[in-house]
This record gives C-alpha cells, structure tokens and sequence, in this order.
C-alpha cells in the first residue's frame, strides 16, 4: 500500500510540474470567464449560458489532461527506462500501474478542484449568492471527475502498448465512440444481418459508456440528479475502471522492457 | 547461501514484429555468485551483459531456466528489498531534486519518512553531493547523475549490488570515485556485481569474473584460475646500454625494443634469471627493472572473444 502511495504521489507530482497542465487550467478558466460575457450578451439566458459553458470548459479540458497526461504515463517510463529503477526495487508491476492511474487520477480531481473552485467564484460574482439549486453543477462536475476516471483507464491501457501518438487516437476515438452508444445501440436494433446486430449490441455493452455521465444540460437548468442514479454511475465507473486497470496489469506483467 | 544463483538461463528474441525467426541473446548460462564478493561480467558489446543484468532485475523474462537472488527467485518482489541496482547510462526524474529523488527511491523501499531523510542525506554525503541535494536532477552532469544512481540504488542498504557497466562515460576522477565505492562496499561485506568492459576495472576489483560473448559463458573464476599463475616471459629493462653491453644478452633475448634511453629485452621464461643477471651485470649494462610477464586478463579476454581471423564475435541479437 505504501509502495502504491509513494508511486502515486510522485505520478502527482510529476503531473503538477508539467508546463501543459498549467496551460490547459489557464485555457479552462478562460473558458469559463468567457461564459460571463456569453451571459451578459444573451439576456434572460445568462445564468444557463454560463452554467453550460463552464461545466464544458471543466469537461474539455480535463478530457485533455486526462488524454495528454494519461498516454505517457508508462510510456514514458518506459521510454526513457526510469521504470528500471522502480521496477529494480520490491515493487510489484502491478503496483506501479495502480499507483500510476491513482497518481492521475489525484492530479485530475485536484484540477477538477480548481475549476470548479473558480466556476462558482465567477457564478457568485455573477448571481450575488449561491441557492441549494447551485449544487446541479456540482453533480455534473461529480459526473465529469468520474468520466475522467474512466479515461483514465483507457488512457493508461493503451500507453502499454502503444506510442504516445498511437495511444492518443486510440483513447480519443473511444472517448467518441463511448459518447455514441446510444446511436450504436439502434444502429444494431436497425442492422439487417444478424451478425452486425450482434456485433453492435456487444459493443454498445462492452465499450465505456462515456455518454452516460453527460449531465451538463440539466444542470444548467438546474435538476438535481437522482440520488439513484448518483449510485449506479459511481459503481460503474469504479467496476469498469477496475477492469481497465485489471487488464493493463495483465498486459504489462509479461511485457518485456528493452 | 550464494548471493546470485543462475541455472542455464536463457533468453531469445524475436528477430521482428512478424517473424518467428528467435536468436538467443543468453544462451543456457549457469553460474553461481557467492556472499561479499564483487563479481565481474565482462564481455564485448552485444555479448548479453546488459540481458543478464535485466533477467536478474526481472525487467525481462527468461526464455527458459531460472535465477534467484538470495534464495528467492528473481520473479519473486521480496527478493528485491535486499538489492540495489544501478541501470546502464542511468536516466532519473528531471523534474525531481536528489534529495526528492532519494526519497522516493527510499519510499519504494518501504522505509519510513525519517529514516528516508537520514538516508538520503548520509548517501548523498558519501557520493559527494550533499551540496547538490536540492538541484534539479537536469542540472546534474552525467557523472553527477552516475553517483545519484549509486545513491539510490543503496537507498536500501542492500546486500547486493548490481551496477551495470557502472564507469561508462565517467572521467578518471568519476571512475576513481566508483572504484572506491565499491571496494568499500566489499569491505561491508556487500556482494557487488557489475558488468563492464573496462578490464582494467575488472582486474583491480573483482573477485571472480565471468566473460561472456555471444550470449554463452566463456570462461568463469578467479583471475588466477583463469589467467594462471604461470609466467609467461621476463621483461629486462636496462638504461641506455652500449652494443658491447647488449651483445651478450641477446642470447636470452627473444625480442628487443628501443625507447628513448630504453631497452626493453624479452626473454624466454625458462632462462635462468640469475644467469641473466650477472651476465648483463658483467657486461656493464645498468639494470632498471626485471619483471615476470604473465597473461593479462585482456590477453585472455581478446582470445575468447574473438574468432580466429581475429575480428570481434559478432553480436547474436539485441542487448
């Protein structure tokens, strides 16, 4: 536990000091202070306006930390052969990648923090006074964090095996897919053959459904989700992120590192 | 127990992505490496030095035997708690201090935030960089980044050391400070192996040596056993004889070189060294010195490692 700590926290550590963090939560705030001035040209709709651009802002941005930061975590290691080191020490391989996907996973909920500090400054400053209604946005953030965590995974999956570049285009093109289920979905129930029917009903189940957390436009409206529903996300992105890690780890025990 | 223990461990690798084709880079290779001492690997580049290091540091797998580290397989992580190990041109986190670094190195060990502290600032001491513990590790020198590494690797006041070609790219004074570290960690009683193809290095240090090429062992023991006790010829060195006072030497002689004020003069071992002696004393020649010539570890390792016409084995695979 304390090997997994410790690799966690220097995978925050190192993630804190890279310059691209510090530019994308620059971009992100900027995003969100422009949703100020959205509001204020868009009379009666400003707050919605605002509330929608924001939480987008909080998503798209940490999707690209997630992706940018994510895809080098091992790779890196692995490149350079720091992973040597660590590996040369009584640490299991299975350590390093759970510390490795918590290491992120902290450094995303520590700059989901920020943001999400700096969106209800702004809607303060905007409103005058925060209501019980302000606390939609706070869930969807809670959504987003655990999108994230599941980008994380895939992120972390494909940086085994795969180049920077690769893993990239990988884990953006199932980020997309896992937003489209739902058309997936009634593309197989419209397929004619059954062979693609069953293919795209199995791929509707088996991919991550990233389009199942998307919660940003009614909590700009300002519904509440349903404590249920809070329940049933949470465990299925801790279960599917435990089979995404589960499945690194299988790969990267045997892999050879030369 | 032995400290290292290896049976016909081998390694292939693929010859590309697609290809079924394998070539062994570690070919069935057995040796056995006991307690406190400093074993050395020697071998040409390509010979499975660096593979060895990283089946023992199960950064790789073996194809097929099997090695243990103090009674523990290598497979096993608790083996690792009692090694150390410095890689090859070692690359550490830039974004770290020595300090941060150490510590994390420590922290993967399992030891506490105190012992951590106290560790890191003793070994950063020993290896001269208690004035760069709080640098940027990308501001060290390549010869400040080798010592870090022997730092971290002792994080752990390991029983074993492995240290992979650990003066390669080190100035006489990085080499000297290498040399030392290990000949105190011998003094420890810390089992010490390291590859390397600096024989000199080797012949100062080590204990027994094992010389590898083409992934098979070529030779494995003590450098007497290897090189023999025997002597070979005898090296006469006289200071600016006259032809009178060479004339009757060269009967000994087997070959005779000039430099400068030298005459080097080699003779047959089996000369009778006193015979020698007095003739050149009695012929006026001024004695320098009179040394037995015996087999150099690189004479040894030149005739293992290369075939007959001469060239060096070709390397069988990746490193």
């Amino acid at each position: 536990m304390s090997r997994i700590a410790a690799i966690a926290v220097h995978t925050f550590k190192e993630s804190v000091r890279e310059k691209v963090l510090y530019n994308l939560v620059v971009f992100a705030f900027l995003m969100i202070g422009a949703g100020l001035i959205l509001g204020t040209v868009s009379v009666g709709i400003n707050e919605i306006a605002f509330v929608n651009l924001g939480l987008s802002a909080i998503s798209v941005f940490g999707l690209l930390i997630a992706v940018f930061i994510g895809i080098s975590l091992v790779w890196k290691e692995m490149e350079r052969r720091t992973l040597y080191n660590v590996l040369s020490k009584p640490v299991a391989r299975a350590e390093f990648i759970i510390g490795k996907f918590f290491g992120l996973v902290l450094t995303l909920a520590v700059n989901t923090a920020i943001m999400t500090a700096g969106f209800y400054l702004v809607l303060w400053y905007e409103k005058g006074r925060l209501a019980a209604p302000d606390l939609a946005p706070l869930e969807a953030i809670y959504f987003i964090l655990l999108q994230l965590t599941l980008v994380v995974g895939v992120a972390l999956l494909f940086s085994t095996t795969s180049s920077p570049a690769l893993s990239a285009v990988f884990t953006l093109s199932l980020y997309v897919i896992g937003n489209l289920l739902d058309d997936l979905r009634v593309l197989g129930e419209q397929a004619g053959s059954g062979g693609l029917r069953g293919l795209l009903r199995l791929l509707s189940v088996v991919l991550p459904d990233f389009g199942a957390f998307s919660d940003i436009a009614p909590a700009a409206h300002g519904e509440l989700v349903p404590g249920g529903r809070i329940f049933t996300h949470s465990l299925y992105a801790v279960l599917y992120a435990t089979v995404l890690v589960s499945a690194t780890i299988l790969i990267f025990e045997r892999k050879d590192l030369r | 127990m032995p400290a290292v223990e290896i049976s016909e461990l081998t390694k292939d690798y693929r010859l590309g992505f697609w290809s079924k084709r394998r070539k062994p880079a570690l070919d069935h290779l057995s040796l056995t490496v006991e307690s406190g001492e400093v074993f050395g690997l020697l071998g040409p580049n390509g010979a499975g030095k660096t593979t060895l290091l990283k089946l023992l540091l199960r950064l790789i797998f073996p194809t097929a035997g099997s090695a243990s580290i103090l009674g523990r397989p290598v497979t096993d992580a608790r083996a690792h708690a009692r090694i150390g190990y410095l890689p090859e041109n070692p690359y550490f986190y830039d974004h770290l201090s020595a300090t941060e670094f150490l510590n994390y190195a420590g922290w993967l060990c399992g030891l506490n935030a105190a012992a951590r502290r106290r560790r890191a600032g003793d070994l950063l001491e020993r290896v001269g960089l208690a004035e760069s513990a709080g640098v940027p590790l990308r501001r060290f020198s390549k010869g400040m980044v080798q010592r870090v590494g022997i730092a971290q690797a002792l994080m752990n006041d390991p029983d074993v050391i492995f240290l992979d070609e650990p003066m390669s790219g080190l100035d006489p004074l990085g080499r000297r400070q290498v040399r030392d570290l290990i000949l105190d960690l011998r003094l420890q009683g810390k089992t010490v192996f390291f590859s390397t193809h600096i024989l000199p290095d080797a012949e100062t240090l080590c204990d027994r040596v094992a010389i590898l090429n083409r992934g098979r062992l070529q030779g494995l023991g003590s450098l007497q056993e290897l090189l023999g006790a025997s002597v070979e010829s005898i090296e006469l060195v006289l200071d600016d004889p006259s032809p009178h006072a060479l004339e009757p030497l060269k009967s000994f002689a087997t070959a005779s070189v000039r430099t400068g004020n030298q005459v080097r003069l080699e003779l047959a071992a089996s000369n009778d060294v006193d015979a020698v002696l007095a003739t050149a004393l009695s012929a006026g020649a001024r004695i320098v010195s009179l040394n037995p010539v015996k087999v150099s570890l690189e004479d040894y390792f030149l005739a293992h490692v290369q075939d007959p016409a001469g060239n060096e084995s070709p390397r069988p695979g990746r490193k």
